[in-house]
């Protein structure tokens, strides 16, 4: 919201600029850089759908002579595109479940209660804001095979199941919801859990969003942990099945590949477009706060 | 249970009005109800927090004393102890030495390049046009959404030695490297896809802080006739410092940790011209080596916290 205020204050001062020639250069210049930026995607889309002959042509072609679809007919048929994509779709659903309902109930706890040790709790999750995941990622190794989760749903859920960032961004919102709301519910004899329940996580509806949507984003993106954590075939997730199909084989099938790239992107590409501004915004509101 | 913690917390925040009569018991028994709601609150965060998180953090540290491996793996505490071993053998190890070379390459190009061209996207977003502005952000931030390991697939194609890069470079009458498979080109390849990748993260941050420099503050300045380059250097960037410095710390975090575009388009290679610290932790980790892989992940951990710890000093606001 507070962007589009802005957005709109920032206009009200270009009606009175001066050049407009700098107007047609900025332009110029902004729609070459994303031709430029997004040309990866519509070579992808278009390789995928190409012959394989055609791929080997020199120089190649831009648009596919004879546009054929086999490449993703083979990824459903051959390749057993379901199982990836159900594999992926189950861990991401679980991860967000999972770091909504954890991150805001101890946001909740930080933002709006006092109890001892709560600056140590809130110190230790920011400093895990730092940690590079490669520090951790032996052990939690070690210790995920130990416990027999390794290949299991659970082994890929559960480390990320949640966040120090999520817990950063439910406390900031709620730190901003007003005393006076939850005192009332008090004073009429709520619960702290039927206050959170129904006062506070409705008014949460942004930050959740935010949330949801980046959680889901990394599930869906993330490869190394799943590429370890998985062993068998039935348990891949879409990058892992990608990055095993595709890594250090040069030249072998770009076409199937290409296909691939474009059936794990189109999901998240969806998303983002119809919800870009939580996208957006989540990343502006997390960085400033 | 509901109505009894509702008089006790409303007590604890309201002492003077609403605590019952002689009431430092009562109070007292409050603030423990309070607390242990409120600890049962982040109970399922601190329990995966510490299980997932903080005790691989706290393992790692110790394995990086010990000579742990893949086979003590059922008998983790038989390994032995070996001080600073590791650590030292690590600066003895060319290949170590070699990561960070690369690591700090990949830093010192990669940031400055990402800053720049985010912050001018971001100020011609602001400043110089009026319409189509969603649809500029969303171009320039759609690498950000997309997964690595599927775009590389299209990178690898573009990056190929008779691919679309090489082609275009050909009409221009340059011949081309092979990239990937070139010990100088394939550092500044990477550094390339990363950056398009991070742009649009930074562009967006840029884009909020400069949405929230007040107009009237610009206004007045252009009144007084100042120039928009010295508006940009006098009123903008200092107000955009809070900004600046999220970016920076952020960016520095992430490119320390430059992996992914390392393994999913080279595996490191060619001859290790791309093993960045965190890659080579990783080849540790898959030779099994996992008192070494921890000790080189400490390593990398100390030189970001450093890191940010300077950015932070240097660049907070002075008061």
């Amino acid at each position: 919201m507070a962007f589009d205020t802005a957005t709109e204050l920032s206009t009200v001062g270009k009606a009175r600029r001066r050049f407009p020639t700098g107007h047609v250069i900025t332009y110029t210049v902004l729609v070459l850089g994303l031709i430029a930026w997004i040309f990866p995607f519509i070579w992808m889309v278009l390789g995928s759908v190409k012959t394989q002959q055609e791929m080997l042509q020199r120089p190649p072609t831009f648009l596919p002579e004879n546009p054929t679809l086999d490449y993703y007919v083979s990824w459903f048929q051959e390749h057993s595109f379901l199982t990836f994509f159900g594999n992926s779709v189950i861990v991401a659903l679980f991860t967000v479940l999972g770091n909504l309902i954890f991150c805001s109930m101890v946001g909740y706890a930080l933002a709006k209660m006092e109890f001892p040790g709560k600056k140590i709790l809130f110190g230790l999750v920011m400093a895990m804001l730092m940690v590079p995941g490669v520090v951790t990622f032996v052990p939690l190794f070690v210790m995920v095979s130990k416990m027999g989760l390794n290949n299991t749903y659970p082994g890929l859920i559960l480390p990320f199941v949640t966040s120090p960032i999520g817990v950063f961004l439910m406390r900031q919102f709620m730190s901003g919801i007003p005393e006076e709301l939850m005192e009332a519910a008090r004073i009429d004899g709520a619960g702290e859990l039927r206050i959170f329940a129904r006062i506070v996580l409705p008014l949460c509806g942004p930050p959740l969003a935010t949330l949801g949507i980046l959680t889901f984003l990394g599930s869906w993106n993330n490869f190394l942990w799943p590429l370890v954590a998985a062993q068998d075939q039935s348990m891949y997730t879409l990058p892992v099945a990608l990055s095993l199909y595709s890594i250090g084989q040069e030249g072998t099938q770009y076409g199937l590949l290409l296909a691939g790239a474009v059936l794990i992107i189109t999901p998240i590409l969806l998303l983002f477009v119809f919800l870009q501004r939580y996208f957006i915004q989540g990343v502006a509101t997390s960085g400033l706060k | 249970m509901s109505s009894t913690t509702a008089t006790g917390v409303a007590g604890v925040t309201n002492p003077g009005h609403r605590a019952p009569s002689g009431g430092k018991d009562t109070i007292a028994g409050a603030k423990r109800r309070q607390a242990l709601i409120a600890w049962g609150f982040a109970a399922p965060f601190v329990i995966i927090f510490a299980f997932f998180m903080l005790i691989p953090l706290v393992s790692s540290f110790a394995m990086s004393f010990t000579d742990f491996n893949a086979r003590d793996v059922q008998t983790p505490l038989a390994v032995g102890f070996i001080g600073l071993d590791n650590y030292i053998e690590l600066f003895k190890d060319p290949n170590f030495l070699q990561s960070l070379a690369v690591t700090g390459i990949f830093v010192i190009i990669g940031i400055p390049l990402t800053m720049t061209i985010a912050f001018f996207l971001a100020v011609a977003l602001n400043n110089g046009i009026s319409r189509f502005r969603a649809v500029f952000r969303v171009g320039f931030y759609a690498p950000v959404v997309t997964s690595i390991v599927a775009v590389s697939v299209v990178w690898r194609y573009i990056l190929n030695n008779d691919g679309l890069m090489n082609m275009v470079l050909g009409w221009f009458g340059i011949e081309g490297p092979n990239w990937l498979n070139d010990t100088t080109w394939a550092l500044p390849s990477l550094i390339l896809m990363a950056v398009w990748r991070n742009v649009g993260t930074q562009m967006v941050i840029f884009l909020a802080g400069l949405q929230a420099v007040p107009p009237e503050v610009q206004e007045a300045a252009m009144m007084d006739g100042a120039t928009a380059a010295r508006r940009m250097w006098s009123i903008t960037l200092p107000l955009l410092r809070p900004t600046i410095l999220l970016n920076i710390v952020m960016i520095s975090v992430g490119y320390l940790q430059f992996f992914e575009e390392a393994f999913v388009m080279t595996q490191g290679g060619p001859l290790g011209s791309t093993t960045s610290v965190a890659y080579f932790t990783f080849g540790k980790f898959r030779f099994g080596e996992y008192g070494m892989a921890s000790a080189s992940s400490y390593v990398l951990f100390i030189i970001i916290a450093i890191l940010a710890f300077v950015q932070f000093r240097f660049l907070q606001p002075k008061d």
